[in-house]
């Protein structure tokens, strides 16, 4: 039983990294019909710019956890924001141009993009892994104890924050009025334009939005569970959210969280029980399954074909 | 002249010539151009056949380094565990005889090991054709990736073939994968991949191909068997990824999965969609381009002390401006052809339609 709890507790916490990027995959496919494969890649930078954000800003263990929170607060704004930025760029000068060319070329651009963001982060920050200094308390009191199973507060913290940056994504999608846009022009974005739309704006702030999303996840995928950073270390993980972002739906929001927590969710269960080897054929054995019984994902609506 | 005879010429000629090139070339070329020749034929298989699905068909696949796996590995563990019962002609290790005494030694075998990864490589694409009858699109994108992940996967947990460590043979036995791929074997499967294609295309059923591409609900109310050519499709192009797989095995020494993950299959795609979906000679130049650019793009920056590591972005930027300057590809639909070059300006003036 306290296994079973511990693999789910480690579920959660993977499936909220991927969720965070999931997200951004499956609104820029909602608002472009663009499977935008430098995501995984922009959630890299976000971990890049934590490692370097922390160390120019000298962060050191602190002794209470609200103190690591407030400290790792600024660090987590910046590399959303850098990430943001970055979203921006790429939008404007790789995709705008191609946004009536054929989609496959889109896709191929996109290929392009995130083997540009790989090796100009080989370039940049070398290929020797990097490690994010710990700043939440560690040593006695740093885990709870619930049911037999180990929670470090560091999953705690990483878990809760990324459900606070969904909810407050939930709330600009649906409750304000560049949410309203997006979801308009997700809808059908020839409609949209015509209602005075301005569609371009809107699918920029969508990458924004989706970038920003995957440089918290960078961050604090980099800064609470010490993975090793790396320039190649997005095109793993990005690949198990896009397939997560897929199995959920790809254009669902709600899709892309629940895609994502099934995919941690798997992975941490097959890891658990000594098949690691087989985690990524799982995750797309999953996907298969998930398609072939619901062609357009979990929570995805199937729209016929219209002649 | 008769059909049948230039039939006969061309297929005569064809061989003459690559017999003569595959004897000359390994001795008058640069080992380096050589292996570029060599690994650019390979990819103009890749190119042209995953042409058939993507440019021809209109179906997205994103797998098919898969295939190429396939084939690679089942062609490798062939000729090295059916050594004894079946190629003991061959040398345990080590190349074969020199000239033409080793271009008859290596031929069974070869075809052989081409024939059973390309069956082997079809089958499996008949199981990803599959789907393909209920999915569209993106999601259709997405499974074929999938389906080449779980083969890199398998692969890398078969022990048998070496797993994650890559697989040169069975070397308890002192059995390494033989040399058999040279010229010839390339690129006669080259111009057998071009023939079959461009045949295709100007067939019936071949036009049932471009039909679905183009509007698959009206193909199927003018009778075209949407279903079937969508199949026919995948294991027509699986089946040469599979054969491709095969010559890359036998022309390398040691075949690691990790060189057919997702990222060498979007080569392939990028191959397709920069010589422009549908167009053959297209994915032809596009092939060789995409193989020769990152090597003269080695030799011309590594002249240059510290430039080489500018290698790998100045190739991902160049893919970007070449997809944004031209997003139909290099060619378009269209092929290069004897005429883009001679008789231009010279055609007949069309023919005004008339009421009548």
């Amino acid at each position: 039983m306290s296994d079973f709890l511990q693999q789910v507790v480690i579920g959660v916490q993977l499936g909220s990294i991927y969720a965070l990027i999931a997200l951004g995959y499956t609104m820029v496919y909602g608002v472009l019909r663009l499977i935008n494969f430098a995501h995984g890649d922009v959630f890299m930078v976000g971990a890049f710019v934590g490692f370097y954000a922390a160390r120019a800003l000298k962060l050191e263990e602190q002794p209470t956890l609200a103190g690591a929170l407030i400290t790792l607060l600024p660090v987590l704004l910046l590399a959303m924001v850098a990430c943001a930025v970055l979203g921006l760029v790429i939008e404007r000068l790789a995709y705008r141009p191609l946004r009536r060319a054929p989609r496959l070329t889109a896709l191929i651009t996109a290929i392009g993009v995130s083997l540009f963001l790989e090796n100009a982060g080989q370039l940049l920050f070398g290929a020797d892994p990097k490690f994010f200094p710990s700043v939440t308390p560690q040593g006695a009191g740093a885990t709870l104890n619930l049911g037999g199973a180990t929670i470090s507060k560091d999953q705690l913290v990483l878990v809760v924050a990324a459900a606070l940056l969904m909810a407050v994504l939930w709330y600009i999608v649906q409750r304000t009025r560049i949410g309203r846009a997006m979801r308009a022009v997700s809808h059908d974005a020839d409609a949209a334009a015509l209602m005075g739309i301005n569609t371009d704006t809107v699918i920029a702030f969508t990458f924004g939005l989706g970038a920003a999303l995957a440089g918290a996840g960078g961050m604090l995928f980099a800064a609470l569970t010490y993975a090793k950073i790396l320039p190649l270390m997005g095109i793993a993980i990005g690949l198990k959210a896009f397939v997560a972002a897929v199995v959920g739906g790809i254009g669902s929001i709600p899709g892309a969280m629940l895609g994502g927590l099934l995919m941690g969710l798997s992975e941490s269960f097959v890891r658990g029980s000594g098949f690691s080897r087989w985690t990524e054929a799982v995750a797309f054995v999953l996907l298969i399954g998930v398609l072939l019984l619901r062609p357009a994902g979990l929570l995805g609506r199937f729209a016929p074909e219209k002649v | 002249m008769a059909p049948l005879l230039r039939r006969a010429l061309f297929i005569g000629g064809t061989v003459v010539v690559l017999l003569v090139l595959s004897l000359v070339l390994p001795q008058t070329l640069d080992p380096v151009v050589f292996r570029i020749v060599m690994l650019s034929g390979i990819a103009i298989i890749m190119a042209v056949s995953l042409n058939l699905i993507n440019g021809f068909t209109g179906q997205f696949s994103i797998g098919h380094a898969g295939f190429q796996a396939l084939g690679a590995y089942g062609a490798a563990a062939l000729t090295v565990y059916g050594h004894n019962a079946l190629f003991g002609y061959l040398p345990k290790a080590g190349p074969l005889q020199p000239g033409l005494a080793g271009f008859f030694q290596g031929a069974p075998a070869i075809l052989i090991a081409m024939l059973a990864s390309g069956l082997l490589a079809a089958a499996v694409g008949y199981l990803v054709g599959l789907p393909s009858l209920r999915l569209r699109g993106d999601y259709l994108a997405i499974v074929t990736l999938g389906f080449g992940e779980i083969i890199r996967v398998v692969i890398e947990n078969t022990d048998v073939v070496g797993g994650p460590r890559g697989f040169s043979g069975n070397v308890e036995a002192g059995v390494l994968t033989p040399r058999l791929t040279s010229f010839f074997w390339v690129y006669l499967v080259v111009v057998l991949v071009v023939v079959v294609s461009r045949n295709l295309r100007f067939s019936v059923q071949g036009l049932g191909f471009l039909a679905v591409r183009e509007d698959e609900i009206a193909a199927q109310a003018m009778g075209v068997d949407t279903t079937r050519t969508k199949v026919i499709a995948f294991v027509l192009g699986a089946f040469f990824a599979g054969v491709a797989g095969a010559l890359y095995a036998h022309y390398e020494f040691t075949l690691s999965p990790t060189s057919f993950g997702f990222v060498r299959s979007f080569d392939f795609v990028t191959m397709v969609v920069l010589g422009g979906l549908g167009s053959i000679t297209g994915s032809v130049l596009a092939a060789v381009l995409l193989t020769a650019l990152p090597e003269v793009l080695r030799s011309s920056l590594g002249s240059v002390q510290g430039l080489d590591q500018y290698r790998l972005v100045t190739y991902a930027l160049l893919l970007i401006i070449l997809m944004i300057v031209r997003p139909q590809g290099i060619f378009g639909r269209g092929e290069l052809r004897r005429d883009t070059f001679f008789r231009r300006g010279k055609r007949p003036p069309a023919t005004p339609l008339t009421g009548a």
